[in-house]
């Protein structure tokens, strides 16, 4: 491996870090924000205009308060849940293509952290793995309640992370027949989704040619699924403060718990960017390139990418302020009884649709 | 070739280290007297043994071991710990004193492994050229010449789950039956 593309590698991965510190920090000040202005409240207005410096302000907090470890806590695997909760968030938005790849001499700069070629895949492997940091956390601290949240956060990341895996096959299905052969890579199904439906029918050459429009059942599966995955309202029965305390992190202070805080805020943030990525198109959008100057037309592509991913994380945020909180018993059923299924029939019906449309009629 | 040979190329000295973490773990997963240690060392040597797929740039492979063992079952092993017993200290009755059977069907089983893959394999060496293999091959070699051997493993899998269900559920009499169905 040559210097300039140990350079770009390293430049693509710093970014993608600093990217997503920022947007967390931004996300966690945004949410205290929306929240307030639909409850017809003020919000954090101090630090900063807007209150836009609280996020800082918090984490310098946390940052110099005692981090107390109680007596009867699991010493190793205490100190180890707050990084097992916070790597797998970070390594999932690694795979996220996050601008238009642009040219340096002869060196292609990919704005993305790696392009694995089982991209989906692994963001799949390590969504799986972010439960450790939970369930480490809350068995550890030798309490009753982070416990019983522990207990909650595993039963509910398995039967969800199965409809979020089949809504994904249905795109990757879909992918498949928009290109030559299939692909689980991240930034090759951003590619697929760029340009307009026009072949199809003139009427539609307004459209965007995104996965939204003929997966539109597998986003709403997504979209169910990945609220749950991220423990977020109204599926946060992890860290019910009525029932639980704190859930899992009842035992956590200082700058532990800001790990899992900010775990739970890179999640968020990293799972509406597949999403947008998957059916919205992730960076594709018009650049006019030519008629605009180069600077401007090269960022456009990451200020749609933004955009789309911030039309997601404010659904998160509005469903926070809108719905209460599931009871057990509804959640299981919701994810078992009817995502499951209804992820399993929109992928049977989607294949067959496709199939037809590939190979034409098995009769004919 | 020579040992000196061959420790020296810095691959070998990766697949040495992490075959050691895999036998280190693989051994506490069996010797340990806390049943959520033993649970986390297994998924040391899983993750070890992704780790020697990934060296061989099988990565399709590394990582659907990653979601399936280490993300699905050894969390509903964690799952099922935490919600019979939950123990957070030591448990004296985790280790059986039947240590002779276990032993000699494990070294049986691995003599039989080592005897397979050598006489199958012999000296000759994977060819890694260090890109990856593509999923597509994985996926047609399944679905085409291993298409039976596949569906066989659906089938016991299929199986298993009935049978988990049948040795789980316990029928209700009409009394309790009213009681669900009126919450």
């Amino acid at each position: 491996m040559s210097w300039p593309e140990f350079g770009i590698i390293a430049f693509r991965v710093v970014v993608t870090f600093v990217l997503l510190l920022v947007v967390t920090v931004i996300n966690v000040w945004a949410e205290r924000k929306i929240l307030a202005d639909m409850q017809s409240r003020i919000g954090p207005s101090r630090a900063g205009p807007w209150g836009i410096l609280q996020t800082v302000a918090d984490g310098l907090k946390l940052f110099f308060k005692e981090s107390v470890i109680p007596r009867k806590v699991e010493l190793g695997m205490y100190l180890l849940a707050p990084f097992l909760a916070i790597i797998p968030a970070f390594l999932i938005f690694m795979m996220v293509p996050w601008g238009k790849p642009f040219m340096i001499g002869d060196h292609e700069v990919a704005l993305q952290g790696a392009d694995l070629n089982i991209g989906l895949l692994f963001i799949l492997a390590m969504s799986s793995m972010a439960v450790y940091g939970v369930v480490l956390a809350g068995w550890s601290s030798g309490s009753k309640y982070p416990l019983l949240g522990a207990v909650r956060a595993t039963a509910q990341a398995i039967s969800y992370e199965a409809a979020m895996g089949l809504a994904m096959v249905a795109v990757v299905v879909f992918t498949a027949t928009q290109g030559e052969g299939g692909t689980l890579s991240m930034a090759e199904i951003v590619e697929r989704q760029t340009g307009t439906w026009g072949d199809i029918s003139p009427v539609l050459s307004f459209v965007p040619r995104w996965n939204l429009f003929p997966q539109f059942v597998a986003f709403v599966i997504f979209l169910v699924a990945i609220v749950a995955e991220t423990n977020r309202a109204p599926f946060d029965l992890v860290e019910a403060e009525q029932e639980l305390v704190g859930g899992f992190h009842t035992e956590y202070s200082g700058m532990r718990f800001a790990m899992f805080f900010l775990a739970e805020y890179v999640n968020i943030f990293s799972m509406s960017a597949i999403a947008a990525t998957l059916f919205l198109g992730g960076w594709a959008g018009p650049t006019f390139e030519g008629s605009l100057p180069g600077l401007i037309s090269g960022s456009l592509p990451t200020i749609y990418f933004l955009i789309k991913t911030y039309a997601i994380v404010f659904i998160f945020f509005w469903l926070r302020a809108t719905l209460p909180r599931l009871r057990y018993d509804q959640l299981m059923t919701l994810g078992w009884k009817r995502l499951i299924p209804a992820a399993l029939t929109w992928l049977v019906i989607s294949t067959v649709a496709i199939g037809f449309r590939q190979f034409g009629a098995p009769w004919s | 070739m020579t040992f000196v040979d061959w420790i020296s190329a810095p691959v070998n000295w990766v697949f040495t280290i992490i075959g050691l973490v895999v036998i280190f773990s693989g051994f506490r997963v069996v010797t340990s007297r806390n049943i959520v240690h033993a649970a986390l060392y297994l998924v040391g040597a899983l993750g070890g043994t992704a780790g020697l797929f990934l060296m061989l740039s099988a990565e399709f492979v590394a990582w659907v071991l990653v979601l399936v063992y280490i993300g699905a079952v050894i969390v509903l092993f964690l799952f099922g710990i935490m919600i019979t017993r939950a123990p957070t200290g030591l448990d004296e009755s985790l280790n059986s004193d039947h240590t002779a059977l276990p032993a000699l069907l494990a070294s049986g089983f691995f003599l039989m492994m080592s005897w397979a893959s050598i006489d199958a394999f012999g000296t000759q060496v994977i060819d890694s050229t260090g890109e990856p293999v593509p999923t597509e091959i994985i996926g047609e070699s399944l679905f085409g010449r291993f298409v039976i051997p596949f569906e066989v493993v659906s089938f016991v899998l299929l199986a298993a789950l009935i049978g988990g269900i049948t040795l789980a559920r316990r029928d209700l009499s009409p009394a309790e039956e009213e009681e669900r169905s009126a919450v």
